[in-house]
């Protein structure tokens, strides 16, 4: 029977870690959100003005290349390899920090919530956005508020070009007029389906139409990022779920963030906010009286995310047997360097291509592509939509090839299963680890077992 | 008694199912070998495709001649101009490279339809209505399986290899308690034997990892061995280069001819052999702006995959059907950006040498502000699912009671609408 401890750090951490041996309670893992973010300083990703910067660079570059000036096609093809590097850089950044961090517990809220708002880029040159909404967005209020992390997402500009914002203009707006251009209900709806209410609330097709004609004005320039522009703001007063949201399309961003504000503190928000985080951390059906406890912290606290955050460690069902979930393929890929601690400059040293072989593209074979989820609903959650024969299979193969080639001395397995399972490790797992054939076969086994696919 | 090392390894998987025999190498039982193989239920062929992201049946069937098209359409229509089918109807001309299948008859459509869905436009429960075939009198969450599975379940010679999902998308439609399997082009367990052994014991009490892996495993040696003997014929079939191109791999489409699709190309390999039915889906769909360039990309792929199907199938395109459905259509008008919104009424897409092509079926409802579903959307006049059925029924001599209450619950399919020969 695993120790509360290793249950803590397996359900809510990145997983076990030689070099982190603290016990992992609510305590410890509460702390962590609140003390200071070492291994974002110590682990950079690129930010969203330089990403567009580049962008802009390569688009150019594109257009010059397509009246064929000489030598813009080598300029184009190294500026987008630049926009390749950057992303694939992000994904090393997230897998150290997840390495470095005392238990975790940021790193998967921030992947919690990155799947929430799921973005996925618009094109290559932009590949490394998703990271950068999630640093800027997400990562500075995942111990704010809902509400407050709602209007930086929505209002970043991956979101916005992402569903579409950017071109939805009030079609009696005089940017629309002008242009000829009207509204376009991506953002609307997904706010209220996915974002907010969940698609089970009573909402209706009219809100949807009103939420949208709401948000216009929400845009991006390419030199000022996320803009405001009162120019293509529909003239009239829209009313969501009952409310009127109304003023001059000059002051309209206060109306739209109050409607924001608003619809995040409604019952049917934090129904939903909360049924997901329960989801995603204990039990693909959670425990009623979790989500109700989480529901109740998060009205309370007029959608502060701590008080949910403990409300859900403190619940019984937080130290429920370990095994109802799977470790979706980035928690895998990350609680595995985890527990193999490889060498930070080995990950550092990794070029794009290295990290396509080694991370993103056997992520994409278990099912996970990195930032490119279908929709954007992001991932599911079933234990079944993971563990597909096709999907197992990469799993085990990555877990047979990737640690030889992070880690330049691998360690002992028998020592290993206690490393990355301690208690929860079933004797057939020991067994394997113990009948392995050599060092790269055992820890492979290890890492494919069940024991550590699921948590 | 001589081996079939097909026969051999299949035997072997039904039996791991059971738990009975985890841990015996792959020809370890081969007296067994007749007794577990279960039969093929016939030989139709089947293929479902999902179409993910609610494909616009307006701008790939276009209504050329109806009166209020010109009206909602411009941006989408920039370009080639489209290619005269039949009646009202012209193919978007980036499905030119189909237009010999239309002649032969072996390409038509379904226009107007749509599942039970409707109102919301949420492309997440679209796709679970579609994929479960219920209406929406199912309370949520009732039925949890698809409806392929559950037309598995009325095969009682079929086994796991009589369906397939294909590629690294969740395929709801397929999921449920009847037996399939499931693979991708790319996918393999390359263990030694002494390692599969060790990996077996430890999932030998965890029925999702040991049923998951029982199959890779033997799917891995039964590619490998078909790869060894069509090397050998010269034949070569590229398998494993995706690994790691993840990310490249959506970079800007390439110029040039298409490769093969390499899931087609697997479902192909599939159908040829023991398996009856075949399902992936083809993502990417959701074209709310710049809908020429966005679907332009997408209708490629499709000809691609359908044209890697027909060749991969050889003579047995004759004997296949394959339907693609998609969650629901797109508005009748454009919207701000060159795209469309989510809207009701969509189309579905026919192929196959076994099908009665040359066609566009459907009860046109017209596209006048009166005509459209709550004044925005394709007004749906049939349902998707009773198209579904009667391939069913036509193929596989499906029970209709059984179509209309167990498959499709509560669907009435209406009469034959002849879309097969």
């Amino acid at each position: 029977m695993p120790s509360s401890s290793s249950i803590a750090a397996i359900r809510f951490g990145a997983g076990l870690s030689p070099a982190s041996r603290a016990p992992v309670d609510a305590a410890a893992l509460m702390a962590e959100l609140s003390a200071p973010d070492h291994v974002a300083r110590d682990f950079p990703v690129a930010a969203s003005a330089d990403i567009w910067d580049l962008a802009r660079q390569i688009y150019a570059q594109g257009k010059a290349m397509r009246a064929n000036t000489p030598g813009a096609a080598e300029a184009h093809r190294a500026l987008q390899q630049e926009a390749y590097a950057t992303a694939s850089a992000g994904l090393v950044s997230l897998l150290l920090r997840g390495q470095a961090a005392p238990t975790g517990f940021r790193e998967r809220l921030q992947d919690f919530w990155s799947d929430h708002f799921t973005v996925v880029a618009a094109n290559a040159a932009l590949y490394a956005l998703p990271t950068a909404m999630a640093e800027e967005a997400i990562r500075p209020n995942i111990a704010t508020t809902f509400p407050q992390m709602l209007r930086a997402v929505i209002t970043h500009p991956a979101m916005l070009v992402y569903l579409n914002q950017n071109t939805s203009f009030g079609p009696n707006s005089p940017a629309g007029k002008r242009q000829h251009k009207g509204l376009n209900e991506n953002l609307g709806r997904e706010v209220l389906e996915l974002h907010t209410l969940g698609v089970g609330a009573a909402y209706t097709q009219t809100d949807v139409r009103q939420m949208a004609f709401l948000l216009t004005g929400l845009t991006v320039r390419p030199d000022t990022g996320f803009t405001f522009a009162p120019g293509m703001v529909e003239p009239m007063t829209e009313v969501v779920l009952g409310h009127r949201y109304g003023g001059p399309p000059r002051e309209k961003l206060s109306q739209i963030y109050l409607a924001l504000d608003e619809i995040a503190l409604r019952p049917e928000t934090a129904q939903h906010v909360c049924t997901k985080l329960a989801t995603y951390f204990v039990a693909d059906q959670p425990d009623k009286g979790l989500v109700a406890a989480m529901v109740a912290a998060y009205r309370a606290g007029d959608g502060a995310l701590l008080p949910v955050y403990r409300a859900m460690l403190d619940h019984p069902a937080a130290r429920a047997p370990l095994g109802a979930k799977v470790r979706r393929p980035f928690d895998f890929v990350m609680a595995s360097v985890r527990a193999l601690q490889p060498p930070a400059a080995t990950l550092k040293a990794l070029d794009r291509m290295q990290v396509n072989r080694l991370f993103a593209g056997p992520m994409a074979n278990m099912g996970q592509a990195f930032q490119r989820a279908a929709g954007p609903n992001g991932w599911p959650e079933a234990a079944a939509a993971w563990i597909q024969p096709q999907f197992l299979a990469a799993r085990i193969q990555w877990a047979m090839a990737a640690p030889v080639a992070l880690h330049p001395d691998l360690p002992d397995p028998r020592d290993f299963v206690q490393v990355a399972l301690a208690e929860a490790a079933s004797p057939a797992t020991r067994q394997a680890a113990m009948r392995a054939e050599s060092r790269r076969e055992g820890i492979g086994l290890i890492l494919a077992s069940n024991d550590f696919n699921r948590r | 008694m001589t081996l079939d090392p097909l026969k051999d390894t299949i035997t072997r998987r039904n039996l791991l199912k059971t738990g009975a025999l985890v841990g015996c190498s792959v020809a370890a039982q081969p007296l067994l070998t007749t007794v577990a193989f279960a039969e093929a239920p016939g030989d139709a062929r089947l293929v479902v495709v999902i179409l993910r992201g609610a494909l616009d049946g307006l701008d790939m069937v276009r209504p050329v001649g109806d009166p209020d098209f010109a009206a909602r359409r411009k941006q989408t229509l920039e370009g080639a101009p489209a290619i005269p089918l039949t009646g009202i109807f012209a193919l978007h001309p980036d499905l030119a490279d189909l237009m010999p299948l239309w002649h032969a008859g072996e390409l038509g459509f379904v226009h107007a339809v749509s599942t039970p869905y409707r109102d919301k436009r949420s492309h997440f429960d679209g796709q679970d209505i579609l994929e479960a075939g219920t209406g929406l009198d199912v309370p949520d969450r009732a039925v949890k399986d698809g409806w392929l599975n559950r037309l598995l379940q009325t095969m009682p010679r079929a086994g796991s290899e009589t369906a397939f999902a294909v590629g690294h998308d969740e395929m709801k439609v397929i999921m449920g308690r009847a037996a399939y399997d499931s693979w991708a082009p790319d996918a393999r367990i390359g263990l030694s034997a002494h390692s599969e052994r060790l990996l077996e014991a430890m999932y030998h009490d965890d029925p999702l990892f040991r049923d998951a892996a029982t199959q890779g495993m033997v799917l891995t040696h039964e590619i490998a061995r078909q790869q060894k003997a069509a090397a050998a014929m010269g034949q070569g079939m590229a398998a494993g280069e995706m690994m790691g191109q993840a990310m490249a791999a959506s970079a800007p489409a390439h110029k040039g001819p298409m490769k093969p699709d390499p899931v087609a190309q697997f479902a192909a390999s599939r159908l040829t052999g023991t398996t009856r039915i075949a399902t992936f889906s083809i993502t990417g769909w959701d074209s709310h702006a710049n809908q020429r360039g966005v679907l332009g990309r997408e209708f490629a792929r499709l000809a691609n995959t359908i044209l890697t199907l027909r060749h991969g199938l050889g003579p047995v395109w004759k004997k296949t059907t394959l339907i693609a459905m998609t969650e629901f259509g797109r508005t009748a008008w454009e919207n701000g950006s060159g795209g469309t919104d989510h809207g009701t009424g969509g189309a579905m897409i026919l192929a196959g040498g076994a099908i009665r092509g040359g066609k566009v079926y459907g009860r046109w409802p017209g596209l006048s502000e009166t005509a459209l579903f709550e004044r925005r959307d394709l007004m749906p006049t049939a349902d998707v699912r009773s198209y579904a059925a009667w391939t069913m029924r036509r193929l596989y001599g499906v029970d209709k009671g059984v179509l209309e209450r167990t498959i499709f619950p509560g669907l009435d399919m209406g009469s034959d609408p002849g879309i097969l020969l």
